[in-house]
């Protein structure tokens, strides 16, 4: 076995470990650091295999994008030190069944297959990326690049509106609580004046 | 590399997959449930670019796939992120079995 098989052994058990830690600890903070060093893994799984863009453009846009959106909106919605509920044990079971079951059937289908791999050198470089990217001869990227342009103007504007505070009291359900209370106040208020004056 | 077979690499892009099904199936948190996505599409970008290496190393179709997945990931998280908020602040809770009024 040779260093880089051992050190691709070593990346992949610290993946699937961080993995399966941030899945199964019941500290939402602490899940959200347990995927962070997965995806981290994954980036090193990226250098490894000697894809740098990618794995480049992963340890930006996961673990500077992804992860920082994932802990800010837990401060913005946990009290983070506290821990889930429990999950009822017939749940925990069925799932855990379910997806070793799932495992085994894709794996088995895998290790069957007979993947005639090539030893050639897989020669990408950014700008072959680039050229093709942008190419708009058969095999060129052209038109999903557009597509994708649009949908990132899409998802940002969708943000907005939907993370937008509305109008008091319009959508905000406490609002509205608040409202019709003082209205009901306002009404026995009114009975008990009427009973006081007798009318 | 050329010491470690391809099965190898897949089984750990296939573990990783069905430990965000897991996450997925058990947890019932939505940021919990949007990290579980997160990995499941980790996965997937695996497979795309070992794919790409080692069975069709004069193309570079898998890439592409990749770096679309990736904007597409990053553009769902942050509409998840942004109802997520919104959930929050008309439920003060984000636990999906508690925002059931659209559920029949």
């Amino acid at each position: 076995m040779s260093a880089s098989a051992i050190i691709f052994y070593i990346i992949s058990a610290f993946i699937l470990g961080a993995g399966l830690l941030a899945m199964t600890t019941r500290k939402i903070f602490r899940s959200a650091i347990w995927l962070l060093f997965s995806l981290i893994g994954i980036a090193a799984l990226y250098f490894w295999l000697e894809v740098e863009f990618i794995a480049a453009v992963q340890i930006i846009v996961y673990v500077g994008g992804i992860v920082v959106l994932i802990i800010f909106s837990i401060f913005l919605t946990q009290q983070s030190g506290n821990e889930m509920p429990k999950q009822p044990l017939k749940r925990t079971i069925a799932s855990a069944l379910a997806v070793l079951f799932g495992f085994g059937l894709t794996f088995l289908q895998i290790w069957k297959y007979n993947f005639q791999t090539t030893t050639k050198e897989f020669d990408w470089s950014v700008s072959k990326i680039g050229s093709q990217m942008l190419g708009t001869k058969a095999g060129g990227y052209a038109l999903p690049f557009e597509v994708v342009s649009m949908l990132l103007l899409a998802a940002m504007i969708g943000c907005i509106v939907i993370a937008m505070k509305a109008p008091r009291s319009a959508t905000n359900g406490k609002a509205k609580e608040e409202e019709l209370e003082t209205i009901q106040e306002a009404s026995e208020v009114e009975t008990t004046i009427n009973e006081i004056t007798g009318t | 590399m050329s010491d470690v077979p391809i099965s190898h690499i897949l089984f750990v892009s296939t573990a990783l997959f069905f430990i965000g099904m897991y996450g997925l199936f058990t947890r019932r948190n939505m940021i919990t449930m949007l990290m579980a996505i997160e990995l499941i599409l980790n996965s997937v970008n695996i497979n795309f670019v070992v794919f790409n290496k080692y069975l069709y190393p004069e193309k570079l179709d898998g890439i592409f796939f990749t770096i679309f997945i990736i904007t597409i990931a990053a553009a769902e998280a942050a509409i998840a992120i942004a109802i997520i908020i919104n959930l929050y602040r008309s439920h003060r809770s984000i636990d999906v079995e508690k925002a059931s009024e659209m559920k029949w």
